[in-house]
């Protein structure tokens, strides 16, 4: 049986895929402009944030508005609670893209330190886990949200090798330390970025299963 | 099958029931939990008024009817012969759907089951009706005019007293058949405040075409459909995570 | 929607032409009865026996027969009436048995009373050799009188909501406990009311008592149930039909005829003022 309610559950999940795109597109031009060495991209990373925002606000509001309207239950109910979990998730991915640009803004006042390999690498895997775990909520596919949890570990990985090699930098020059602890930090916000995606797929895994995997929650 | 921590008070195995010819009832096996209130939920015609009514043989008062299976009452089945059904009726009470106080005066109300027993000292006939009627909450309300007519009360006045007549012989059960389907929601709200205390004291078993009332008021749900037991599970678990599709599709509003 | 109008203005207007008729009658009746009879009601009238073959005197042998066998088949019908209402409406079952039985009793209402007079002949005076007496004919009343009390008690009965009986039943008493309790004391004036009226009708019956006990003529008032006895209606029968100066104690029978319906009516409004106070007490 078709309920008006559904029609309302559709228009909170396109809400959720647009803010979703608009992460992940941030986050793409956010390391291009790092990448590239252009500030334009970097520019359009604060632009693109407001939108984000926005719509984070909006997909809060109508969560509230469904859980006090419609007493939703079961499958409805965990739908609602995880989409308000993954908006917050996703803004804040959209906050890691502005920390990004920023970092990127400073390093372009200054001469390149390295050829960047690490970290587009990470970049590459980061966004890759925020759209996984995206589709896997659009197409309730558990083993793919399971995938991504598991390829957090890949991007921790790639974080500390980053650390060690600009670590090794700043220890022969003084005068690579401004530069190397930007290239650090950009290191970090896209290992943070895996960690939203890797909390999206545990909520998106609650969604689907009624079970938290939350903190190795389900293996105690 | 779900974990009960605490004792079970009543337990029905393969109970069936029969109008006629009709089974209405197919091979329930349920348990309620001694001192928690379980709610029975289902769309109409689903049998949970039937099934509510097995548990203090109120079905006997009507031709026709057989039951197969047995019901255990503290461990003892009900339907033996040997049970003397005025005194289940008396351990297992019931409050009915539409408030039915007796035209008479709201002592006389609360005291008639007392009376019925046998009690017949004033002074203590005065005590147990005061404190029938504290223990359902309607005593700050009555206790200055107890001899008037009970059919003058409001509708949540009226179930309160239904309650209180009910809790005046002591029973360990007490069955709610859709208390609140005729009473306004502030009065309601303090009847499920009311069901709430007394499942301390009672085992609370409430039937209830309201899920958001079932998932306000019991610690464990079940749910029927077309006679039969479709699942049975702590209500928390019922309402966020349902194993069977039917309870999803039913608690969501997907159909009945 | 002119049409409707008419019509319905048609309807209502024969339907009213009706209940005049009805009212008509019944006032002319009574003025007949008034007018006619009037003129002997006296103290003497009412309180002295009839003198002079009955050209002269009073009829207070016919009012204490009557009134004495009233008691009889209140004593029969209204307490069995109620037992057996009581019997049929809460403890058999209903088969094709008691659908029956229930007929029976329906039709019953319907035999002719000098069938009943008969019977009670056959029954009371003959084989169970009480003669004709105030008990004869008290009993044969009796029978008569049964299925309209046995039907207005189950009526009364049937008002009661059943949720009291559940009510009741929920709370651990039986089911006599429960009819006794939570039915009987709320039936109970639907009951009497409908017995009252049935007993009203029992006293203005001729037929009935004319073979088992009434008599033409008594000197002596009955002292015991075993007697025969005066009554109203017989009393009336006698002086309108078989009296030899009919034209001399026409003004007696109207007399007489008055004295009836006075209490007849009498009885059938002191049972409505009982059911319209218990109506106003009770509410359900």
């Amino acid at each position: 049986m078709e309920r008006h309610f559904d029609e309302e559950l559709k228009d909170l999940k396109e809400k959720l895929l647009k803010m979703a795109t608009l992460a992940e597109e941030a986050i793409s031009l956010a390391v291009s402009s790092l990448k590239e060495r252009k500030e334009e991209l970097a520019r359009r990373v604060f632009e693109g944030e407001e939108m984000i925002n926005l719509l984070d606000i909006q997909i809060d509001e109508e969560c509230m508005k469904l859980l006090a309207l419609r007493q939703p239950m079961a499958t409805d109910l965990r739908f609602i609670s995880s989409a308000m979990k993954i908006g917050s998730e996703l803004e804040r991915i959209g906050d890691q893209a502005v920390n990004i640009a920023e970092r990127t803004l400073e390093l372009l006042k200054l001469p390149i330190l390295k050829p960047l390999i690490d970290i587009p690498r990470m970049a590459a895997l980061s966004q890759q886990m925020v759209k996984d775990s995206i589709n896997a909520f659009v197409n309730k596919d558990e083993n793919l949200a399971r995938n991504v949890c598991e390829r957090d570990d890949e991007v921790d990985n790639l974080n500390d090798q980053v650390f060690r090699e600009l670590l090794t930098y700043m220890m022969q020059d003084p005068k690579n330390i401004e530069r190397a602890v930007g290239l650090i930090l950009v290191g970090r916000h896209l290992e943070r970025v895996a960690d939203h995606a890797t909390n999206i797929s545990e909520d998106v895994i609650y969604y689907l299963k009624g079970k938290t995997i939350k903190h190795h929650y389900d293996k105690r | 099958m779900v974990k009960i921590e605490t004792k079970v008070k009543i337990e029905t195995l393969n109970l069936s029931f029969y109008y006629g010819n009709c089974k209405v009832l197919k091979n329930i096996n349920l348990i309620c939990p001694e001192h928690k209130v379980t709610a029975i939920i289902g769309p109409s015609g689903c049998g949970k008024s039937t099934f509510i009514r097995t548990l203090n043989r109120m079905n006997d008062v009507i031709p026709g009817t057989k039951v197969e299976g047995k019901i255990l009452i503290d461990g003892e089945d009900i339907y033996s012969p040997a049970v003397d059904v005025a005194e289940l009726r008396r351990r297992v009470g019931m409050v009915f759907q539409k408030p039915n106080p007796f035209p008479k005066s709201i002592f006389d109300n609360v005291a008639y089951g007392l009376r019925i027993n046998g009690l017949k000292k004033r002074r203590r006939l005065e005590e147990i009706v005061e404190w029938s009627l504290r223990e359902a909450a309607l005593w700050n309300e009555v206790k200055d005019r107890l001899n008037e007519n009970a059919l003058l009360l409001s509708g949540g006045q009226q179930q309160r007293l239904c309650i209180a007549r009910a809790l005046a012989v002591r029973p360990d059960v007490i069955l709610f058949d859709e208390p609140c389907s005729a009473i306004d929601p502030i009065a309601t709200g303090r009847i499920e405040d009311l069901i709430h205390k007394l499942k301390l004291n009672y085992t609370v078993v409430i039937v209830t075409h309201n899920m958001q009332q079932a998932a306000r008021v019991s610690d464990y749900t079940a749910f029927m459909m077309l006679g039969e037991l479709i699942e049975f599970d702590v209500t928390e678990k019922i309402f966020t995570n349902p194993e069977n599709k039917l309870t999803e599709d039913y608690i969501t509003g997907r159909f009945g | 929607m002119k049409k409707k109008k008419f019509t319905q203005f048609l309807g209502f207007l024969l339907l009213r032409a009706c209940l005049y008729f009805v009212l008509a009658v019944l006032l002319l009746f009574i003025y007949d009865i008034g007018k006619k009879g009037g003129g002997v009601i006296s103290l003497e009238f009412l309180t002295q026996p009839p003198r002079r073959g009955m050209t002269e005197g009073g009829i207070f042998p016919a009012i204490m027969g009557t009134f004495l066998v009233t008691m009889v088949t209140a004593a029969l019908a209204i307490p069995l009436g109620m037992f057996a209402a009581i019997y049929l409406n809460e403890y058999a079952k209903q088969t094709r048995l008691t659908r029956i039985i229930r007929l029976s009793i329906r039709n019953l209402s319907g035999v002719p009373s000098i069938v009943f007079g008969l019977f009670g002949v056959i029954l009371f005076v003959n084989v169970l050799r009480f003669g004709t007496s105030i008990l004869s004919a008290g009993l044969t009343l009796g029978l008569l009188t049964l299925p309209w009390t046995i039907t207005a008690s189950e009526e009364a009965l049937k008002t009661i909501p059943n949720s009291y009986r559940e009510g009741a039943l929920a709370l651990g008493a039986s089911k006599w406990q429960t009819i006794r309790t939570n039915v009987l004391p709320y039936a109970i004036p639907g009951m009497l009311t409908g017995a009252v009226l049935g007993l009203a009708r029992a006293a203005g019956e001729t037929a009935p008592i004319m073979f088992t006990g009434a008599a033409f003529y008594l000197p002596y008032l009955p002292k015991s149930l075993s007697d025969q006895f005066m009554a109203l209606p017989y009393h009336l029968y006698i002086l309108a039909t078989q009296h030899h100066a009919i034209q001399q104690v026409r003004p007696l029978a109207y007399g007489t005829a008055l004295v009836l319906l006075v209490l007849v009516l009498g009885i059938n409004t002191a049972s409505i003022i009982i059911r319209y106070r218990m109506r106003r007490k009770r509410r359900w």
